[in-house]
């Protein structure tokens, strides 16, 4: 009996101990889970902080970006300054470059002959074709009457020029002073008067008047002067001057040879019996 | 390399065409006074551009413009009228007999240059 009270108190003390163990485990198991929840918050924690770290990492970089991008925008503002300064330069360079060949070419052609008559026709080339005159003619000087004398023309007939007095209208004023005369403004009249020019520019030697060139009608589609038209004009004073002047000297000179020269020959040939 | 022909009666215009054409690469100026020695050229020299003037005596550019269009040897060359003749009428005759561009004097050497250039390429 004793010993089966034993056993029995035996057991219900393994089944206690046992109890105690289920209720052990059972408050292993809570706490397990509630660590795991724990390290789960924590481990959100930990990346909500990295993603922070992150976004300040993108923030900084795209301020960099945004700084270097503004930088090249101004670098390429700075560029495209640059540009339309060079393409300026550049339409200036081809325009300085049209007007000294321009220049070249009429005082290569103005010095290409010692022929009177070839240089004034070079004239009349270069005021029709460097300056676009439709009507013009040119004057010179005779210094006996004291008179400008037409000698070539264009557009108008020659003999309906009349003879100028030095000193009288734009023509003759201007010849007396040796200053161009540029009227206002250019009109396209269809009929021109001889003595009403719209330009007058003095041919001449240092201060001496030779002659002048007297513009009375431009081409239809010249409607004003250019720099390079006053620049022609500047040239054609000085240039075509000598050039008339040397070359009237040459051909004189060249008569005057070959006038002495007949003599000489009549002088050497034998007189005949 | 293109052969330029430049028929102009006027020396003055010849040379400062001809300086100007000396800014397009390669180019071989070949200078004509009339239009019946620039057909001599024609049939002389292989051409690739006429530069041509309209008042020229002999044969004025606007008969070598037509006779040039009307020979199938020549006909595709590109003509290029360079006049004082400044009026839109002139304009129209030259295009319309077959120039291909008009340029009035005086003209600015830089224009010309970009005209050519534009044609040849």
């Amino acid at each position: 009996m004793d010993k089966e009270s034993n056993i029995t108190k035996k057991a219900d003390e393994f089944l206690q101990i046992f109890k105690k163990g289920e209720e052990f485990t059972k408050d292993l198991l809570k706490e397990n889970e509630r660590l795991r929840f724990r390290i789960a918050q924590l481990e959100e924690t930990v990346e909500q902080s990295h993603n922070e770290e992150r976004i300040e990492l993108y923030e900084e970089r795209i301020k960099m970006l945004e700084e270097e991008h503004n930088s090249l925008l101004e670098k390429h503002r700075q560029v495209e300054e640059e540009n339309k300064d060079f393409a300026s330069k550049y339409v200036e360079v081809e325009a300085e470059n049209n007007n000294l060949a321009n220049l070249y070419v009429a005082s290569y052609q103005l010095h290409s002959t010692l022929d009177f008559n070839e240089v004034l026709r070079i004239v009349l080339e270069i005021i029709i074709n460097l300056i676009g005159a439709e009507e013009f003619a040119i004057f010179l000087m005779d210094d006996k009457t004291n008179e400008l004398i037409p000698v070539a023309s264009e557009g108008l007939s020659l003999s309906g020029i009349p003879k100028i007095k030095m000193g009288e209208g734009i023509i003759g004023t201007v010849a007396k002073k040796g200053e161009g005369y540029f009227s206002e403004g250019i009109t396209h009249v269809s009929e021109v008067d001889a003595q009403s020019p719209i330009v007058c520019i003095p041919l001449k030697i240092k201060e001496h008047v030779l002659g002048v060139i007297s513009i009375y009608k431009l081409f239809v589609q010249k409607n004003s002067f250019s720099n390079i038209d006053y620049e022609l004009f500047n040239l054609l004073a000085g240039h075509a001057a000598t050039a008339i002047f040397s070359s009237r000297l040459y051909t004189q000179s060249e008569r005057k040879l070959m006038t002495i020269q007949s003599f000489l020959d009549l002088l050497k040939e034998k007189p005949r019996r | 390399m293109p052969n330029i022909l430049v028929v102009e009666d006027s020396a003055t215009m010849r040379q400062l065409i001809g300086f100007a054409m000396r800014r397009i690469p390669e180019a071989r100026v070949i200078e004509s006074t009339d239009g019946v020695d620039a057909l001599k050229k024609l049939s002389s020299e292989k051409i690739d551009l006429i530069l041509a003037d309209i008042n020229m005596p002999v044969m004025d550019g606007l008969k070598l413009v037509s006779l040039v269009r009307g020979n199938p040897l020549y006909k595709n060359i590109p003509i290029i009228i360079i006049t004082t003749e400044g009026a839109e009428e002139d304009k129209k005759k030259a295009l319309a007999i077959g120039a291909n561009a008009y340029l009035p004097k005086p003209i600015q050497t830089q224009d010309l240059i970009k005209l050519v250039n534009s044609i040849i390429s």
